[in-house]
């Protein structure tokens, strides 16, 4: 400890660099004393400077009750809807156009077309797209949006209303209400009868029956309890949101086993009525980009 | 390399950490300080002119020859226009921007940092405007170490005043490359400019005037990657500013040296009267031979030559030379330069490529573009009848300045049938659609084949727009996928 045995108090100089050192020494290896560069201080005491005025002006100590909310008002919920609404007003001219014009007119029209895709798209990937899939593509249950067959209509209009009041939402008394009776759990029909409407609804879109199945028996079960509203031909009722049984798409699957299933529990989706969050211009976007995904009327 | 010999070789450097020295710079005049007026007054010109010049494109489209236009997102070069998509020109010229760099260097070294690079020529000026009113080297070194007099503040108010006028001005030229030029003045004269607009005057006034008036020399040493580079592309061939040792050695006084030579014994003949240092702009001393500060910029040639003539030697005692002509020269053998080598060769080719290629391009550009894009989920749908049918995205980019109208059609793939949101067909099943001037149209199309047919899982499939009045078409190549 050879600094701590000199008398002197005045920091000892690096002979080699001519730097003091801190006074310290390691089995005779010593530490200059190189302080902080100055511009570097001086940042760092600006930022002090900066922070007592920042605690006056925003939110910034937390408090048992609350928090210091500082002379500015400044809130990050408050900024951020200041800023919802700038988008608001910055959409408002093209918005006020979608209001005024026809579903059909809007498709019609490139401008506002390519505006209503984009605000529809985007409207799309926050609400529809959890059930609906990213690219509307569906799965089972969540119908495929870019097929061509419509549980509820596909044309501009049916799209706009089943958004704007969703199927079977309980809250919206203009929701489509209908659903499927639970025919097996309700004892409505017999075990041997829903296998045999089974097999003969799956007839309806072309599929080959099975070897043993008995469509002439399934053909009166379906008349006599389908028919109502899937209609004598099996061609469904958009009125009802009773599906197509011809076509190739299948909601929950074109197996004798799914349908089986479908005819035992009945029932059906639940979609939101999203009028009742989204605005008017945003649920005509939104009937638009779906309407354009492909498979519209 | 040992490390005793690298800690010698600090010793003989001095501490690693040394404050830096405030560089004076004298003036001088001569051949390279008249090169480096003209190149000052061309480049500074061209940068503060170059906005109010005026290109005809036509209606619909901004008159002014270089402008970057960000909310159109269209960049004009006099009768060139670039759109987003076509940035990759930016890569060919950025390769050509350093290949003639690297030419330049294996040529005649720095000619960039001591010509032509914006801080030297931005430090020029500030140097000038230092001189006129502070005076010369002398004169300021003293000023700055004498106390402070009402003169000596009323000249650095006005200095800096200058220099902010300077600075603010090329922060003020900046901004009208991206707006319609005289517009912007107008709008900055009355003060309606967007402030996006006095932002980045702010930015660019302070770092002219940080770089150019206080950090100069710093820059050069500290922040430019080019001192680095150029130490790695260093060639004895080149042309570099060059002390020629072989005739200032050894220095000594003139007195002694024309002693000397009176008795018919060699002197050197640099005089040591440290003027090459005194004029540098980075404050190197020349004839300690090539090194990271010096920007070559010629400056103590100019000063050594007006030396030379005072003392009735030869000029050009510093002057654009090879090391392999120095070494030549004390083995008694002539001068050599060789332009042209393996190198410059390579370089040469290299620019001429990415030139001709670049150019090749641009002349052959077609002012209409197809993309498209297949529909990543679904890949492909089943339709009620058992149809498949794939969703895609194209894009018809119509670059002339008139309206045109495309006919969209398919080749390939079993000739699926195609629609279009939003376009009707015509009743012999084609489908067009109108493109505004200079702009881009994006169309939802489908295209769907009959369920029964044999098809791959994925096949290749082409979108054609063809423009009805001029026949020119464009091709988009995508796929059709299927179960």
């Amino acid at each position: 400890m050879s600094a701590s045995e000199s008398s002197s108090h005045a920091p000892e100089k690096d002979a080699h660099s001519g730097t003091a050192t801190t006074g310290h020494d390691w089995d005779g290896i010593k530490e200059l004393n190189t302080p902080m560069p100055r511009w570097w201080l001086y940042t760092f005491y600006a930022c002090i400077v900066w922070a007592f005025g920042y605690w006056l002006v925003y939110p910034a100590w937390p408090l048992i009750w609350g928090y210091t909310h500082g002379f500015s008002g400044w809130q990050s919920r408050s900024a951020a809807m200041s800023d919802v609404a700038d988008l608001h007003a910055l959409r408002a001219p093209m918005n006020e156009k979608l209001a005024k014009a026809s579903l059909s007119e809007i498709e019609k029209t490139p401008e506002l077309l390519a505006f209503a895709r984009a605000e529809g798209g985007a409207a799309f990937a926050i609400n529809c797209a959890p059930c609906h899939g990213a690219g509307g593509q569906g799965s089972r249950g969540y119908p495929n949006l870019n097929a061509d067959r419509w549980i509820w209509g596909g044309t501009l209009d049916q799209i706009a209303t089943t958004i704007t009041h969703g199927a079977r939402w309980g809250s919206d008394p203009d929701t489509h209400p209908t659903m499927m009776p639970a025919f097996g759990h309700d004892g409505i029909l017999k075990p041997t009868e829903i296998t045999s409407v089974a097999d003969y609804v799956r007839t309806l879109s072309g599929n080959a029956p099975e070897a043993a199945a008995n469509l002439d028996a399934g053909k009166k079960v379906f008349v006599d309890n389908c028919a109502a509203c899937h209609g004598d031909d099996g061609k469904g009722n958009v009125e009802l949101g009773a599906p197509n049984l011809t076509t190739q798409v299948w909601l929950y699957g074109s197996t004798k086993a799914d349908i089986v299933q479908r005819v035992i529990v009945g029932g059906g989706g639940v979609m939101p009525a999203w009028g009742q969050k989204l605005d008017a211009p945003t649920i005509k976007a939104l009937a638009v980009f779906v309407h354009s995904l492909g498979g519209g009327k | 390399m040992s490390a005793a010999h690298s800690i010698a070789e600090d010793d003989a450097d001095g501490p690693l950490y040394a404050a830096s020295k405030k560089v004076y710079p004298q003036s001088v005049s001569g051949v390279y300080r008249r090169i480096k007026w003209i190149l000052l007054c061309v480049t500074l010109g061209i940068y503060y002119i170059l906005p109010f010049v005026r290109w005809d494109r036509g209606p619909n489209e901004p008159h002014q020859a270089v402008l970057v236009d960000l909310g159109r997102r269209r960049f004009y070069f006099f009768f060139i226009e670039i759109w987003p998509q076509e940035i990759y020109y930016l890569t060919g010229l950025l390769i050509i921007a350093a290949m003639t760099l690297f030419l330049m260097n294996a040529l005649a070294g720095r000619v960039w940092c001591g010509y032509l690079c914006p801080q030297t020529v931005w430090s020029d000026l500030f140097f000038q405007v230092e001189r006129l009113i502070e005076g010369d080297r002398r004169e300021r070194m003293n000023k700055d170490a004498g106390p402070w007099t009402f003169q000596r503040g009323r000249e650095k108010l006005t200095k800096h005043t200058i220099w902010l006028v300077i600075a603010w001005w090329t922060g003020g030229a900046w901004v009208l490359y991206f707006a319609d030029a005289p517009t912007l003045v107008r709008q900055l004269a009355t003060l309606q400019a967007p402030a996006m607009a006095w932002i980045w005057i702010g930015i660019l006034t302070f770092t002219t005037y940080v770089l150019a008036g206080f950090m100069r020399e710093q820059v050069c040493l500290y922040m430019c990657p080019w001192p680095r580079i150029q130490a790695a592309m260093i060639d004895e061939s080149a042309l570099n500013v060059t002390y020629r040792r072989d005739r200032g050695e050894q220095r000594t006084s003139l007195k002694k040296a024309t002693a000397l030579r009176a008795i018919g014994e060699h002197a050197g003949d640099c005089i040591d009267c440290h003027l090459c240092v005194a004029v540098c702009p980075t404050g190197v001393d020349i004839r300690e031979g090539s090194q990271l500060g010096c920007i070559q910029c010629g400056l103590c040639i100019d000063a050594c030559d007006s030396v030379m003539a005072k003392i009735g030697r030869p000029a050009r005692l510093i002057a654009y030379d090879t090391e392999t002509n120095v070494d030549r020269r004390r083995a008694g053998k002539a001068n050599v330069f060789n332009p042209i080598r393996a190198r410059t060769l390579l370089y040469a080719i290299v620019i001429a490529l990415v030139g001709g290629i670049m150019t090749f391009a641009l002349a052959t550009r077609v002012d209409l573009d197809l993309s498209a894009i297949h529909d990543r989920n679904p890949m492909f749908v089943k339709t009620a009848d058992g149809s498949i049918r794939n969703g895609y995205l194209i894009r018809i980019v119509n670059r002339a300045s008139a309206d045109r109208t495309f006919e969209i059609s398919v080749e390939g793939a079993q000739s699926p049938q195609l629609q279009a949101i939003g376009v009707e067909q015509a009743a012999n099943g084609t489908l067009s659609a109108e493109v505004g001037p200079d702009q881009t149209r994006e169309l939802r199309v489908t295209a769907t084949l009959p369920g029964a047919l044999n098809r791959p899982p994925s096949q290749d499939i082409a979108f054609r727009v063809t423009d009805m009045a001029s026949g020119r078409t464009a091709v988009a190549r995508d796929h059709f996928e299927a179960p």
